[in-house]
């Protein structure tokens, strides 16, 4: 188990107050000076060596990404993008560091915009976490006031202003591009990439987008060092993690631990096991809702790691671990997953609009037992045919934990879906339920 | 992709009260000179604390040019995001979360508790007007599951005869106390801490 000196997020429960003066007794605003005064290249080549990957669902390298913002500052402005549209079934790890360690995060926006020449950073914030960012302007304006931001930021020669922008409740928004979109002004709709934002996102200048997550442990990894963060963890996949376990386990909760914790340990050690032991456990989603389920056989061994999960089929994803036991009906919650997709779908790419819609509808019918049996491959075509054909990755999102249903428990969707065709029953049909068979009959 | 019901009855004119025009007008200098459109969503939400939590079109059309933005612009962003209510909801707003974290975790019986004290019907004011609820998608606050959201505050680790006492005291216009209802210290484990437990601030 990782000690708790190796913990990065102290103050992960407000044990220690969220204050700028209780945050500077944790270390926050301690070296920032020093560490800015070795230069870009140094703090772009530190974040690599820890091996850093994303922490917002991707595991993109993040050293790789601020790498990729132009080196010098050309007639358009650069900008920073924080991204805490947290959505994600399963995930609420942002906004623990939101409200009570926002200097973590400031102080990371100021290393990470001085690492890519930026003067402005906006933080977008989801909608519904209006208390979560009351608390962080609240940080900011204390950060303002010490000098820590605004021009001639901590002493360090540069300038930067830091922005709160809240969504409106689009889980799409968190998608980079979308992101950028809603920043605009516009629907959240995503672009086609390229071009990457890092040369052409917020209003066409170049912009880096980072989880919050990403940002807030870049301090401490300058502090500590890369070795020290490249220790933790495994190889490739390294430092600690906010896990969020949820879902039927005794003591939900979230806790920061090392990448690579075994599953079981961290539900049993941290979230007091699964209700009704162990065996009662079904399955679970080990990384946010768009993550393919496990079942308890893979349960008992894997590691979480972006790699090892990937292995399975799966992906560690946000780290939001939903744990579902016996007593559930798996089809009902990966039928209630897909109403999540279908109500969150942008529209403006077919195969998704529609394809989450379809996916709901059909496991809807399988988990009440009024599938046909022909719907079972059908319902597998459908997410292949959305997974790929959309301009991002939300068709994915929605189509894998559908796969991963079929790919576990099939077997269970068999048991229930026994009823004909509704075409060979030649009763009125409504128009959109088996739509597809209407229209091979009338080709 | 959520339908909209845009209110049938609608007030011929809207106008920002001069605190919320000058709230406004500090929102739009946030971003560059000429990217006033991206204080768009910020702007809304202005109309919609000043107008009973609801967005009638004369306020559309009011932003669209204190913003100097298309009337349709400004329509296709507020009907796109589910946060903007266009038509009238209750002083007190009941959003349950009802996705798969808080489904298993008993969110039906909450919706159930809304359903026999505020209204049947999703979207439907209570008998004394002063409270209408909705199911919504997932609000990020998983491990406090199950969860609701009223109006800017959040409302977690939800029994049934809690949620029946802060039903009932929005019900006698009272606001009850946020947070969680087990005194539960934010996101650690109920049964106490399993790590951070000897650290200070140095």
């Amino acid at each position: 188990m990782l000690k708790d000196e190796d913990r990065i997020f102290k103050n992960l429960y407000n044990d220690l107050g969220w204050d700028i003066e209780s945050s500077i007794k944790r270390g926050d605003w301690s070296q920032t000076k020093d560490i800015i005064s070795k230069g870009k290249d140094y703090i772009i080549k530190e974040v690599k060596n820890s091996e850093l990957r994303g922490r917002g669902g991707a595991g993109f390298p993040t050293g790789l990404k601020l790498s990729f913002a132009p080196k010098a500052v050309g007639s358009r402005p650069h900008y920073l993008v924080i991204n805490a549209d947290e959505s994600e079934p399963g995930t609420c790890k942002d906004r623990d560091i939101l409200r009570f360690e926002p200097q973590k995060l400031i102080e990371g926006c100021l290393i990470t915009s001085y690492a890519i020449s930026a003067h402005t950073c906006y933080i977008y914030i989801r909608g519904e976490y209006f208390r979560e960012g009351e608390k962080l302007q609240k940080a900011i304006d204390e950060a303002y006031k010490k000098n820590f931001l605004g021009k001639n930021a901590c002493d360090t020669g540069w300038d930067l202003d830091i922005y709160i922008h809240y969504g409106a409740g689009a889980y799409i928004c968190g998608e980079e591009t979308a992101l950028l979109e809603s920043l605009e002004g516009n629907k959240g709709q995503p672009r086609l990439k390229p071009p990457f934002p890092a040369l052409v996102g917020l209003y066409g200048c170049p912009t880096i987008v980072n989880n919050v997550e990403t940002i807030a442990v870049i301090p401490t990894i300058l502090k500590r060092g890369s070795k020290w963060f490249a220790s933790l963890g495994k190889p490739k996949n390294t430092g600690t993690k906010i896990f969020c376990i949820s879902g039927n386990v005794n003591t939900p909760c979230n806790v920061e631990e090392e990448m690579g914790i075994p599953l079981k340990e961290l539900i049993e050690k941290h979230a007091g096991g699964v209700i009704g032991g162990w065996n009662n456990l079904q399955a679970v989603i080990p990384g946010g809702s768009s993550m393919p389920l496990l079942p308890k056989n893979i349960c008992e061994t894997i590691t979480m790691d972006f790699d090892s999960l990937i292995k399975e089929k799966s992906g560690l994803g946000t780290a939001g671990v939903i744990v579902i036991n016996k007593d559930q009906d798996i089809i009902k919650c990966m039928a209630r997953i897909a109403r999540f997709y279908k109500h969150e779908s942008c529209g403006q790419c077919t195969p998704c609009r529609e394809g989450c819609g379809w996916m709901w509808r059909m496991l809807e019918r399988m988990a009440d037992g009024d599938a046909s049996y022909k719907e079972i491959d059908l319902l597998y075509d459908v997410t292949k045919q959305i997974e790929g054909h959309t301009i991002c990755a939300f068709g994915e999102g929605s189509a894998w934990p559908v796969q991963g249903l079929l790919r576990h428990f099939k077997k269970e969707i068999e048991k229930r879906s026994h009823e004909e065709p509704l075409i060979k029953k030649k009763t009125n049909i409504p128009y959109l339920i088996d739509q597809h068979l209407l229209e091979k009959d009338n080709a | 992709m959520s339908i909209k019901k845009i209110s049938k009855v609608q007030p011929e004119l809207f106008e920002f009260t001069s605190e919320n025009l000058e709230k406004a007008k500090n929102e739009i200098k946030k971003y560059p000179k000429k990217r006033k459109a991206s204080a768009v969503l910020a702007l809304l939400y202005l109309v919609q604390n000043q107008n009973d939590n609801w967005i009638p079109l004369a306020a559309i059309r009011y932003v669209a040019v204190l913003l100097g933005m298309p009337y349709i612009k400004v329509y296709e962003v507020a009907t796109f995001y589910s946060m903007f209510n266009l038509s009238p909801v209750g002083k007190y707003f009941v959003q349950v979360c009802t996705t798969t974290p808080c489904m298993i975790r008993g969110a039906k019986k909450i919706t159930e508790i809304c359903k026999k004290y505020i209204s049947e019907e999703q979207n439907k004011l209570s008998e004394n007007k002063i409270c209408s609820w909705t199911e919504v998608e997932c609000l990020g606050a998983c491990v406090n599951a199950p969860m609701m959201q009223i109006n800017k505050d959040y409302f977690e680790d939800l029994n049934e005869s809690k949620t029946e006492e802060i039903i009932q005291k929005l019900l006698k216009d009272e606001f009850p106390e946020p947070g969680s209802v087990k005194n539960r210290k934010n996101n650690a484990p109920e049964s106490g801490k399993t790590t951070l437990i000897e650290i200070k601030n140095a």
